[in-house]
C-alpha cells in the first residue's frame, strides 16, 4: 500500500480489489466498479496525482473481456487503477474532465482497442494514430485482430481544428519534413508572424510496436524494446527489462546495475550534447552545432569501442547487462570524462555570453508551470517549468538511491530553460559516471532467468534522457507477452509543445521544437 | 567573440580520413567517384533525406555523417529539403501504412533520373517490426530501391561507403 492506494481503499471499500499477481508491490493494481472509474480519478486529481498514463487491455485470453488501466502519480507514489469493461458494452468513464493528458490517451485507447469514452468533455472521438483511411473497426490490439493481415484503405477525412476570420491563413508542414528527422504533421494557424493556434497530427510512423510485442518471446522483446525509439535505446530496454524483472522476481547481479545506470547516463549526455547544439543551430548559431557535434562524436566512438555499440543497442537485457566493463575500458571512460568537461565548460560560456543567442532563447516558447503541470509533461520540458519530476530522484533502483542525482528545476520555462536544465544535467551525470565507477560492484553482470508466471504483470519507470518512460508487462499463457504497454515521455510532452508556440512568431517555430525535441517513433509506436 | 575564434583554432580541422577498410575503397574508387560526381552530379550530389517509419536510429547516424569528423559536403554530398532539387532518395525505417503515400509522393516529386538507397536493415526487409498490418516492410516494397546499406543503424562510415559505392555503381544515366 502507498498514500494513493489508501485513498482509493478508504473510498472504494470493499469494491476495491487489490490485484495479486502484480508487480512490485511498491506500486499497487486496484480493481475498481467502472462507474467509480471517474470518481477515483476526481479523488487523484483532488490530492495532486498526474495521470501519467492510461491505456486498455484485452483479456480474453484469461476468460475476461476488457480492462483499461489509469496510472496516477504522485511523489514517489504509483498507482494503477483498474476497472473491467464488458464485451457487449465496450464503453469507459472518460478522465478528460479531470485531466487534459486523458484527451490523448483516450483517442488512443478507442483508436486501437474500440473502448469508447463516455462523457468526453468534447466528445472528441477523432482517431488518434489510426489515420481515417483505416477501416472504422480495426482494432489492432484485440486479440481478435490479425497483425498479419495488410490494413485495406477507406476514404475518410481528418477534421482539424479551424480559425476563421480576416488574415488568418493556414500553414501545414510535413509529414516530411525539412531537415533530417522524422515525420509528423503540424498545422498552423497564423496572422502576420503570430501563431493562432498549432494542431499536431501523429502516427505517421506507427509500426505496429505494442502489437508486434505480442508475437515476440521475453526474450526477443528486450530488442524491440530498444527500437521503439532509437535516440532512448538503453532507456527502454531498461524499462522493459525492469518491468519484466519485476514480474518474474529477478535481481540483476550489482555489478549489473551499476553498468546499467553508467549506460543510461552515456546515454542522457550524447543526446545532451547533440541537441543544445542543435537548438543552437535553429537560431543560426552554426558554431555550437559543430562544437556539440565532435563532443557527441566522442562519445559515440567510445561506446563502440568499449560497449560494442555507438548507441548502446542491445547491451541492456532482462537479467543484466550484455557487456562487461574492463579496467580499461573505465581509465577510458574517466580520462573522455575529464576531456569532455574541459571542452563542455568552454563551449558553454560562448553559449552563454552570446547576446544574440540569448535574444532568441530567452522568452521564447514558454510551458508556463500551471500548464507543464496540467498537460502531465515530464522529463526535462516538466523541470524547465518548475516542475520537480525525475524517477532517478523520487523512485531511484541502485545504484541510484545511493548515489541521487541533483535535480534542476528551473522557471523561467523558456527555450533557455530547456536548453540549461541539460546542460545541468550534463555535468552532473558526469559526476554520477565517476561515483558508479568508483564503487563498481565486483562479480556477475547477468541473473539466472526465471519465467514468468502467467497472468502476471509488472510495471516501471526509467528516467530516460527526455524524461520518465513507463512500461506495463502481463503475461498471457505459457511464455507469451499478452500486452506492452509503452508509455513515451513525448505521449504527453507533445502537448506542451502544442501550447508553448502559441504567441509566438511562425519563424521561431523550429527553435520551439528543437527545444522540446520529442521522439515522433516513441509516441506513435 | 574572442573565444569563438580561440575555440575555433583550438580545435582546427577534426575531418579525419575514413577508416583503413573503407579508406582503402575510397582510394580505390577515389578517381571514379570524383569524376562521377563532377561528371554525371555535376559536382555535387544532392540526397533527400526520407523516414519512412524509423525508430529514428538511423537518422541519427545519417545526422552524424555531416558533423566536422565526417564532413560528408567534402565529398560533394548535401543534403537539401525539397525532393524536386535531389538526385538521391535515402529512405529508412520499415515502410509504415501511414507514410507509405507520402514515400511515393516524395518519390513521385523527385526528378528522374534518380537513385533510391535503403537504409538500415529495416529499410531492407522491415528489421524487427517485420510486416504487419502497420509496417510494409522494407522501401522495395512501395518504390524501386536502387541499392541497400545494412546495420541497425549503419555507422556513418558504411552510409558513405554505401553511397560511394551507390553512385560509381549505379544506374548508367545522365544526372548532369
Ligand atoms: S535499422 Fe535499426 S536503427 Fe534503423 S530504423 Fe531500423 S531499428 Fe532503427
Amino acid at each position: 500500500m502507498n498514500n494513493l492506494s489508501e485513498q482509493i481503499a478508504a473510498r472504494f471499500g470493499a469494491d476495491a480489489i487489490r490485484g495479486t499477481g502484480h508487480f512490485p508491490a511498491t506500486v499497487p493494481l486496484l480493481s475498481i466498479p467502472r462507474d467509480g472509474f471517474e470518481d477515483a480519478a476526481i479523488l487523484m486529481k483532488k490530492v495532486g496525482a498526474r495521470l501519467a498514463a492510461q491505456w486498455a487491455v484485452d483479456e480474453t485470453t484469461m476468460g475476461r473481456a476488457f480492462a483499461v488501466i489509469a496510472c496516477y502519480a504522485l511523489e514517489s507514489d504509483y498507482l494503477l487503477v483498474r476497472c473491467e469493461i464488458p464485451r457487449d458494452d465496450p464503453t469507459f468513464p472518460s478522465l478528460t474532465k479531470k485531466y487534459i493528458p486523458a484527451f490523448r490517451f483516450e483517442r488512443q485507447i478507442e483508436s486501437l482497442m474500440g473502448l469508447v469514452p463516455v462523457g468526453h468533455v468534447h466528445s472528441d472521438h477523432r482517431p488518434w494514430i489510426k489515420f481515417e483511411d483505416w477501416p472504422a473497426d480495426a482494432w489492432p490490439l484485440r486479440k481478435s485482430f490479425d497483425p498479419a493481415q495488410k490494413m485495406p484503405r477507406v476514404p475518410g477525412e481528418y477534421r482539424w481544428a479551424r480559425a476563421r476570420g480576416e488574415g488568418v491563413y493556414e500553414i501545414p508542414v510535413g509529414p516530411v519534413h525539412a531537415g533530417i528527422i522524422e515525420p509528423g504533421h503540424f498545422r498552423f494557424q497564423a496572422m502576420g508572424e503570430d501563431i493562432l493556434n498549432l494542431e499536431e497530427r501523429l502516427g505517421y510512423t506507427h509500426k505496429g510496436i505494442e502489437k508486434r510485442f505480442e508475437a515476440l518471446s521475453w526474450k526477443d522483446g528486450v530488442r524491440l524494446a530498444g527500437r521503439v525509439s532509437g535516440d532512448s535505446t538503453v532507456a527502454h530496454a531498461l524499462c522493459y527489462c525492469r518491468s519484466l524483472e519485476a514480474l518474474c522476481g529477478i535481481e540483476p547481479p550489482p555489478r549489473a546495475l551499476w553498468l546499467r545506470a553508467i549506460l543510461l547516463e552515456r546515454e542522457r549526455i550524447a543526446n545532451h550534447l547533440g541537441d543544445i547544439g542543435a537548438v543552437a543551430n535553429d537560431a543560426a548559431f552554426a558554431f555550437l552545432l559543430y562544437q556539440f557535434s565532435r563532443l557527441k562524436e566522442t562519445l559515440l566512438r567510445l561506446n563502440r569501442r568499449l560497449f560494442g555499440h555507438r548507441y548502446l543497442m542491445d547491451r541492456v537485457v532482462p537479467g543484466g547487462v550484455a557487456v562487461d566493463l574492463t579496467p580499461e575500458g573505465t581509465e577510458a571512460i574517466l580520462a573522455e570524462l575529464d576531456w569532455l568537461t574541459d571542452e563542455f565548460e568552454r563551449l558553454i560560456t560562448i553559449y552563454d555570453l552570446n547576446p544574440s543567442l540569448e535574444d532568441r532563447v530567452r522568452t521564447t516558447g514558454i510551458l508556463s508551470a500551471d500548464l507543464a503541470r496540467d498537460l502531465g509533461t515530464v522529463g526535462f520540458v516538466a523541470r524547465a517549468s518548475g516542475q520537480p519530476l525525475d524517477c532517478r530522484v523520487q523512485t531511484p533502483f541502485p545504484p541510484y538511491d545511493r548515489f541521487p542525482p541533483s535535480m534542476t528545476v528551473l522557471n523561467s520555462c523558456d527555450v533557455h530553460a530547456r536548453v540549461w536544465v541539460r546542460v545541468c544535467e550534463v555535468r552532473d551525470s558526469v559526476r554520477l559516471i565517476r561515483e558508479f565507477l568508483a564503487t563498481l560492484p565486483h562479480g556477475e553482470i547477468l541473473a539466472k532467468s526465471i519465467p514468468p508466471t502467467p497472468h502476471a504483470s509488472g510495471f516501471a519507470v526509467v528516467e530516460g534522457w527526455r524524461g520518465e518512460i513507463v512500461y506495463w508487462l502481463q503475461a498471457g499463457g505459457e511464455g507469451v507477452i499478452n500486452r506492452c504497454m509503452i508509455r513515451d515521455p513525448s505521449s504527453v510532452n507533445w502537448l506542451g509543445l502544442e501550447q508553448a508556440v502559441l504567441g509566438n512568431i511562425v519563424p521561431d517555430f523550429p527553435l520551439c521544437n528543437k527545444s522540446f525535441n520529442q521522439s515522433y517513433s516513441g509516441h506513435d509506436l | 567573440m574572442l573565444r569563438i575564434l580561440h575555440q575555433i583554432f583550438r580545435t582546427g580541422v577534426v575531418t579525419e580520413p575514413l577508416p583503413a577498410e573503407v579508406e582503402a575503397e575510397v582510394v580505390m574508387v577515389g578517381k571514379r567517384l570524383e569524376e562521377a560526381v563532377r561528371e554525371r552530379f555535376s559536382r555535387s550530389l544532392v540526397i533527400r533525406e526520407v523516414d519512412a517509419g524509423s525508430c529514428n536510429g538511423c537518422e541519427l547516424e545519417i545526422i552524424a555523417m555531416n558533423n566536422p569528423i565526417y564532413n560528408c559536403e567534402r565529398f560533394g554530398i548535401s543534403f537539401t529539403a525539397s525532393p524536386r532539387f535531389a538526385d538521391m532518395l535515402l529512405v529508412t525505417g520499415p515502410v509504415s501504412h501511414n507514410m507509405e503515400i507520402a514515400l511515393k509522393r516524395t518519390y513521385d516529386a523527385t526528378p528522374d533520373p534518380k537513385l533510391v538507397v535503403a537504409v538500415g536493415d529495416c529499410g531492407i526487409n522491415g528489421g524487427i517490426f517485420g510486416e504487419s498490418y502497420a509496417s510494409l516492410g522494407g522501401v522495395e516494397s512501395v518504390i524501386p530501391v536502387d541499392a541497400v546499406i545494412p546495420g541497425c543503424p549503419p555507422t556513418p562510415t558504411d552510409l558513405l561507403a554505401g553511397i560511394l559505392a551507390v553512385i560509381t555503381a549505379g544506374k548508367e544515366q545522365d544526372f548532369v
